[in-house]
């Protein structure tokens, strides 16, 4: 029977003529335009969320519990969701870990996130945000997840806010499935997000956890992981943390032989060559910027006025992806060129690329 | 008027090229504080217009839905027309011109915003953002003086159709969003021979057509077939909503650079322009309206058009605030402030269209109804 195909396209175009009507009564707006008035969290509309908690965690962390908009297809534990949040009257995106069991009863969805010296968004969220506030969304992103074989040992190193992504596996039960090892990185007991749970979770038998608390007794040396888990080579691992711990631990890996065993999430960029520079044509704007060879393309398109789509702003979420018509752009973690001629379609990252040379960028 | 450089008493004559940069430092300092201080305030107050336009035209269509019942069609029109008027001056315009780009939100940015307007979005931010305001009063560069079919000045050339432009001027005044969209589209250039035809013109001429479809099918269609039996009424309802808001947006507009007392300047004279003289020029070529809080919100704070030359970017809503600055400026550089309430204000600029219909009299003197809008002293 092919009844249902015909009948759902038809379902569709006598949706699609209903809207097409209702976009004449409304034009020049959308009918969104008046839903967003009165029903900003419905099905169909933009993903957003409301904030409905905020929990603080340490003095410089707080959870954000939120519930999110109709569309929320859902998340597995360890990825990330780009946050749209206005602050001082300015949209800003940025990428949190899901901290949340998913898949919970009433649908809603937790960010942890750590307020970082300067940081105008992190700052804005642990401090400031009161429950009530209206925040924009993208689905949940990320490859920082758990096969669906459950590995049978399983060591997790963080450090910081790095702990947020392994809470979410955590939440959502892996301590029952499989041995788990758990190092942890914070300057004192008292920095220590979900603390007292992961200390609980330890006190249970649920797992083996070992604090370091780096004000008194230093940063953990990657050498050290022989004594304090003897086996980490043959667990699999996943590490989350500032970028020289990664370094140090990806290096560490790849010598024993085991790169393939490890996992890692990266939350700032690398910057090590910058770009020469060059001037910065927006093609379908209009808008024409000198951006040097430090400055991402993302910052200067934004700093000139152009409606820039952002994500993390660190290299991983791609949500500001653009297609270069032509032109050189360097990529500041790696230092490596790319280039392109028109008709190439070549997409770049325009959070982690500089200009190196004169580029033409489609929007 | 003449242009500044005919004048037999050059209103700037007593400034010397170092004030006139100073006088342009001092601006930018006065803009620099607007933008350090731009943010939250701001975006809630668009977000709070916005809201407000909406919830206003909305329930004001509804009314209308029942406009065969006089109190529905009084209340529906006035709602309906003030909504309008709203959307074009206070939304539009404003966003528009960039203005709340900075909140970055895709929802209200001048790349996505599309106006209750027949003219398309991006043809208007084109001739007014990019001509108007860069040429702003040099006879010959500036089409706002006079948008073409009018004489506004005298050293514009007269010619015999100039003697109808009263009534080209009321016939503009009342479908004044279609003599933009013709306007934006320079039909009056394009449609001559060898013109009409190129293709980026028909294109333009195109989406104009698309947009005009589009209103006219809402407005004089879609919403009088909803309300059934008050389809005649209805109609009624919007054009004079439509006709209000037209009649109301061009007397503002006509106050921004066609009272006495506005400045107009040669073509030869912008050659070279520094940021000060650019920044003199609007000084000297735009006029403000005085009125209650609720009057500069119905002009979109146009009636702070000389603010809003300075700085056609900063949030509408600041005019107000920088305006005593300004104008301690203006009085400190012995330059005329130019303002006046709204009836006086049209009073002048009609007067000029009537009296320049004619030719130049050898000694050209203002008309009784136009008396000097000089204002030296705050007011």
């Amino acid at each position: 029977m092919t009844t249902t195909v015909p009948r759902r396209s038809q379902k569709a175009s006598f949706r699609d003529r209903l809207l097409r009507l209702a976009e004449t009564v409304t034009t020049p707006l959308l009918p969104e335009d008046y839903l967003d008035l009165v029903a900003p969290l419905r099905a169909g509309g933009a993903l957003r969320g409301r904030i409905v908690e905020v929990r603080p965690e340490t003095p410089d962390a707080a959870t954000l519990v939120i519930q999110p908009g109709r569309g929320w297809r859902g998340h597995t534990p360890g990825q990330y969701v780009r946050l749209g949040v206005d602050v001082d009257g300015v949209r800003q995106w940025r990428a949190y870990s899901l901290t949340s069991v998913a898949g919970a009863a009433d649908g809603r969805i937790a960010v942890t996130v750590k307020a970082i010296p300067d940081g105008k968004v992190s700052n804005h969220l642990v401090r400031r945000t009161r429950p009530g506030t209206i925040v924009q969304l993208d689905q949940a992103q990320g490859d920082f997840v758990l096969p669906e074989a459950t590995p049978a040992r399983v060591l997790f190193l963080t450090a910081g806010s790095g702990i947020t992504p392994v809470m979410g596996m955590l939440r959502t039960g892996l301590h029952t499935r499989a041995d788990v090892v758990l190092v942890h990185s914070a300057p004192a007991a008292g920095d220590v997000i979900f603390g007292l749970e992961l200390r609980a979770l330890a006190g249970q038998g649920g797992l083996r956890l070992v604090e370091r608390h780096t004000d008194t007794d230093g940063l953990l040396g990657v050498h050290e992981l022989d004594d304090l888990v003897p086996d980490h080579a043959e667990r699999e691992t996943w590490a989350c943390g500032p970028v020289g711990m990664l370094d140090a631990v990806e290096e560490h890996w790849t010598s024993r032989g085991v790169a393939e065993r490890l996992h890692t999430e990266r939350f700032r960029p690398t910057v090590i060559s910058p770009g020469e520079g060059g001037t910065l044509t927006f093609t379908r704007s209009g808008a024409t910027v000198e951006a040097d060879g430090a400055t991402p393309i993302l910052d200067a398109g934004e700093n000139a006025g152009v409606l820039m789509p952002s994500g993390c702003r660190m290299g991983i979420c791609y949500g500001c992806v653009l297609p270069l018509r032509q032109g050189a752009v360097r990529d500041l973690r790696t230092g490596d060129l790319t280039t392109a001629v028109p008709g190439d379609g070549v997409l770049i990252q325009t959070c982690v690329s500089a200009a190196a040379g004169t580029c033409d960028i489609e929007l | 008027m003449t242009v500044i450089q005919k004048k037999a008493v050059n209103p700037v004559a007593h400034l010397s090229a170092e004030d006139i940069e100073i006088i342009g430092k001092e601006l930018d300092a006065i803009r620099d504080r607007v933008i350090a201080d731009r943010g939250e305030r701001d975006a809630t107050y668009i977000r709070k217009v916005i809201k407000t336009q909406r919830t206003l035209e909305i329930s004001s269509r509804a009314v209308l839905l029942f406009s065969l019942f006089p109190p529905a069609w009084f209340v529906g029109t006035a709602g309906l027309a003030v909504a309008k008027i709203l959307e074009n001056m206070e939304i539009g315009h404003n966003i528009l011109h960039g203005q709340y780009d900075f909140m970055r939100d895709p929802k209200i940015h001048s790349t996505t915003w599309e106006w209750d307007h027949v003219s398309p979005a991006d043809q208007w931010k084109h001739s007014h953002n990019q001509l108007h305001h860069t040429y702003t009063n040099v006879v010959g560069k500036d089409n706002d003086l006079g948008y073409g079919i009018m004489r506004v000045d005298e050293d514009q050339k007269w010619h015999p159709m100039h003697l109808g432009q009263p009534l080209w001027n009321l016939l503009n005044a009342c479908f004044f969003e279609y003599g933009i969209a013709a306007y934006d589209l320079e039909l009056g250039r394009n449609l001559q021979k060898g013109r009409r035809k190129a293709p980026e013109f028909r294109a333009r001429a195109r989406a104009v057509g698309r947009k005009i479809r589009r209103q006219v099918l809402k407005d004089y269609i879609v919403h009088p077939l909803l309300s059934g039996p008050s389809f005649l009424s209805t109609l009624a309802a919007t054009f004079t909503a439509n006709l209000i808001r037209n009649l109301w947006s061009h007397s503002v507009i006509m106050c921004g650079h066609f009272p006495n007392g506005v400045e107009t300047f040669e073509k030869t004279s912008i050659e070279g322009e520094t940021r000060g003289e650019w920044y003199l020029r609007q000084m000297l070529g735009s006029a403000n309206i005085s009125g209650s809080k609720l009057m500069h919100i119905m002009t979109g704070n146009l009636s702070f058009q000389i603010e809003h030359h300075l700085f056609p970017d900063l949030p509408s809503s600041r005019y107000q605030e920088i305006a005593p600055q300004v104008r301690a400026l203006f009085d400190r550089y012995g330059l005329k402030y130019t303002t006046g309430p709204l009836p006086k204000q049209v009073a002048s600029a009609w007067w000029k269209v009537i009296r320049l219909s004619l030719p130049n009299r050898h000694t050209a003197q203002p008309g009784p109804a136009a008396p000097a809008l000089v204002a030296s002293q705050p007011a």
